[in-house]
């Protein structure tokens, strides 16, 4: 199966919209944060590529066309960032500090914590964009010395975790402020997490989407500073 | 043929992002040159929203899409952290509840501390 596919360019690209598309199909149907149809797109996709014994390679011939389009869609998040930018003014002071705060003490939990459980450098530099939007995160991670796919993993795994615990996180601590809950999801658990902040509310959307861009810049200033210190 | 104007402002941004990382030594990567650059020509007027907005709307709807390969990729990274796997699930779970309630608590206290300070002036 995989030398008949190994010269196919669009194997790779209808099996990811196809899969995308059944994935889509389940969240509309199972209301569930687990249903995130990037994650259930893939494990469908590597399911079949491991039952029909395809190899990654060949996938990505075809998948990776897709791919390239991540980066106009990156500089399109500079659309919502402008948008809300003038809603958001009287809160400036609390959004940016607010923030910086989260990803310094992310810096500081990851490299804390890579030192307990002895943590390669490549795989702690790996961890360190794990707070920040995908595509930020591959780029980033490639720029410091990390494994991307290691990055996407954390990523993702950090957003849908995110989105669980959101609000038992917010009752434990008290965050009651809209303005509040929607930093707190998106600098924690970037686009993932902004999905569930649809479902608070408007302001916590808008903020969750504001802080996924603010916490990448920051993120991707302040990550090359620690890698440099810890190495 | 609004969506070949729309694309070629977008893809030009993204160039433009491509020639600064290569152009200085910072480690930014392209994409967030671009989104500087593309933010910056909004805000200052030099591009307006309608000249793009349809085909950026597009693009960010389907943004998940493009992240399938890197993500599938992981059948094949795998072995790469079979060893540090439960460092690195435990790193991602705790940093992302300590990340969720810095952020949150500390913008609360500013918010409140700004609407106290607002009241007493009224």
């Amino acid at each position: 199966m995989n030398e008949f596919l190994l010269n196919s360019t669009y194997f790779g690209i209808v099996l990811s919209l196809l899969c995308y598309w059944i994935a889509l199909k389940i969240s509309e149907k199972v209301k569930s944060t687990l249903m995130n149809p990037l994650l259930v797109s893939s494990a469908i996709i590597i399911a079949v590529l491991l039952i029909f014994k395809v190899d990654y390679k060949t996938f990505d011939k075809g998948a990776s066309y897709l791919t390239y389009f991540l980066n106009p869609a990156t500089v399109c998040l500079a659309v919502p960032l402008y948008r809300q930018f003038n809603v958001l003014k009287p809160n400036l002071k609390a959004i940016l500090l607010g923030i910086l705060s989260g990803c310094v003490a992310c810096m500081i939990v990851i490299v804390g914590l890579a030192a307990v459980f002895a943590l390669s450098p490549e795989i702690t530099a790996s961890l360190l964009p794990k707070s920040i939007t995908t595509a930020i995160a591959i780029g980033l991670s490639e720029e410091i010395g990390g494994i991307s796919s290691v990055t996407v993993a954390c990523v993702i795994i950090t957003g849908i975790f995110g989105a669980c615990i959101a609000s038992t996180v917010f009752k434990i601590f008290r965050i009651e402020e809209p303005v509040a809950q929607g930093l707190a999801t998106g600098t924690s658990a970037h686009a993932i997490g902004t999905s569930r902040a649809l479902e608070l509310g408007e302001v916590q959307a808008a903020m969750s989407s504001l802080a996924i861009c603010v916490t990448g810049i920051m993120t991707v200033i302040i990550a090359p500073i620690v890698v440099g210190i810890i190495s | 043929m609004k969506y070949v104007k729309q694309f070629a402002i977008i893809a030009l941004m993204t160039f433009l992002g491509e020639c600064l990382n290569l152009l200085l030594p910072l480690p930014v990567p392209a994409s967030i040159y671009g989104m500087i650059l593309l933010f910056l020509s909004l805000q200052t007027g030099i591009l307006k929203l309608s000249q793009i907005e349809e085909t950026a709307d597009l693009l960010l709807a389907v943004m998940p899409i493009f992240f399938i390969s890197p993500t599938v990729s992981l059948m094949s990274s795998i072995g790469v952290i079979k060893d540090s796997l439960v460092g690195v699930l435990v790193i991602c779970l705790l940093s992302t509840i300590i990340v969720m309630a810095v952020t949150g608590l500390v913008s609360q206290a500013i918010i409140r501390h700004d609407k106290k300070k607002k009241e007493v002036q009224e």
